[in-house]
């Protein structure tokens, strides 16, 4: 097989992930986002009350929509998340091409090993430090320091899993596979720690602070008067615990998918392969 | 590694790299052309334009998929 035949079975397997991902995220976050937006909107009446309150002009009328919500939580989450299924899906299948035939696993094997390595390098270990989030919780203020933390995260990961199975690779040979995949974890966790003990919590950037003192998360605080008493609650830590267990699982689920139903697809091809006209790859498996 | 593997590898190299390079650059370059835009175009940063349609369209899946939304 060749490099064609493996990156459109990732676009193929991708998009059936982000497929499968729409549909358990219909069934789990869409609760949770509309329950974060109700909460933002309510916040939003409290907050301007009180400036009223205290002699500001009010602000001028609502954001008007230009997607509507009924589009957002249906076709737009669906775009999004074929989306980014085929987004991975090809940069899943670039990995497998350069491993298939040089590793001595079978490729089905090969197919879940790499799903996995992309879903701890590029959503778990980022999620450590810094986990995906509803509506309602993160300033608008802080996208930008957001986005960077973010992606350094994503970056850094991916860096470490190098290093981490370039270390093991070197060792493999004096302690054995078992213990050589052992120290590559020990390699990785590390490495991971230390980027997340020296990258800044989000309620440590220089705005938040100023307003809330240093905090480790942006997840709105009670809005109080003046005296201290709360006129509006602070974010609902069950939504937001709801949301991120969703978000950890509808990834876990993309990359499942992604991994088996590739390594399906190449290991059907290579049997058919053997069949027919006769491909020196299928001696790969 | 294993002979099997070794025969494996050999077989590998003969697919001459003209003509998996440019599927693999390809490969690459859309995957993450479309990581961006899904995930962070029109939020911090911006080359599809001054709009948020974009990112208003997938902007459940945004939030839900981890990246920094507002």
């Amino acid at each position: 097989m060749e490099a064609r035949s493996f990156v459109l079975r990732g676009v193929v397997a991708g998009a059936v992930a982000g497929l499968v991902a729409w549909v358990f995220a219909l069934l789990f976050a869409e609760p949770q986002v509309e329950a974060a937006i109700a909460y933002e909107e309510g916040r939003g009446e409290a907050e301007e009350a009180l400036a009223t309150a205290a002699g500001a002009v009010p602000a001028g009328g609502a954001e008007e929509e230009v997607v509507s919500r009924g589009v957002q939580a249906t076709i737009g989450l669906g775009v999004g998340m074929v989306a980014i299924g085929i987004a991975l899906g090809l940069l899943f299948a670039v990995v497998y091409t350069l491993l298939h035939g040089r590793v001595a696993l079978r490729p089905r094997v090969l197919a879940l090993v790499v799903a996995g390595a992309g879903f701890l390098t590029i959503y778990a270990t980022p999620f450590v430090k810094y986990p995906a989030s509803p509506p309602a919780v993160g300033s608008d203020e802080t996208i930008g320091d957001r986005t960077a933390l973010y992606l350094v995260m994503v970056i850094g990961s991916l860096l470490f899993l190098v290093a981490a199975v370039a270390v093991a690779r070197l060792v493999r040979g004096r302690i054995g596979t078992w213990n050589a995949v052992l120290v590559g974890g020990v390699v990785y966790v590390a490495l991971s720690a230390v980027l997340t003990t020296v990258l800044p919590g989000l309620g440590e950037l220089t705005i938040n602070a100023v307003e809330n003192g240093p905090r480790v998360s942006e997840t709105p605080l009670p809005l109080r008067d003046a005296s201290g008493a709360i006129l509006y609650p602070g974010f609902d830590a069950d939504v937001l615990y709801h949301f991120r267990v969703a978000s950890f699982a509808a990834q876990a689920l993309l990359w499942g998918v992604l991994g088996l139903a590739f390594g399906a697809l190449v290991e059907r091809r290579l049997a058919k392969g053997e069949v027919g006209e006769r491909t020196p790859e299928t001696s790969a498996a | 590694m294993t002979t099997a593997g070794a025969v494996a590898r050999a077989k590998a190299t003969a697919v001459p790299a003209s003509e998996t390079l440019p599927w693999l650059i390809s490969a690459v370059l859309v995957g993450l052309a479309l990581y961006y835009v899904v995930g962070i175009d029109q939020g911090a940063v911006s080359v599809l334009g001054d709009t948020t349609v974009l990112h208003e369209l997938v902007h459940d899946a945004r939030h839900f998929l981890g990246f920094p939304c507002h």
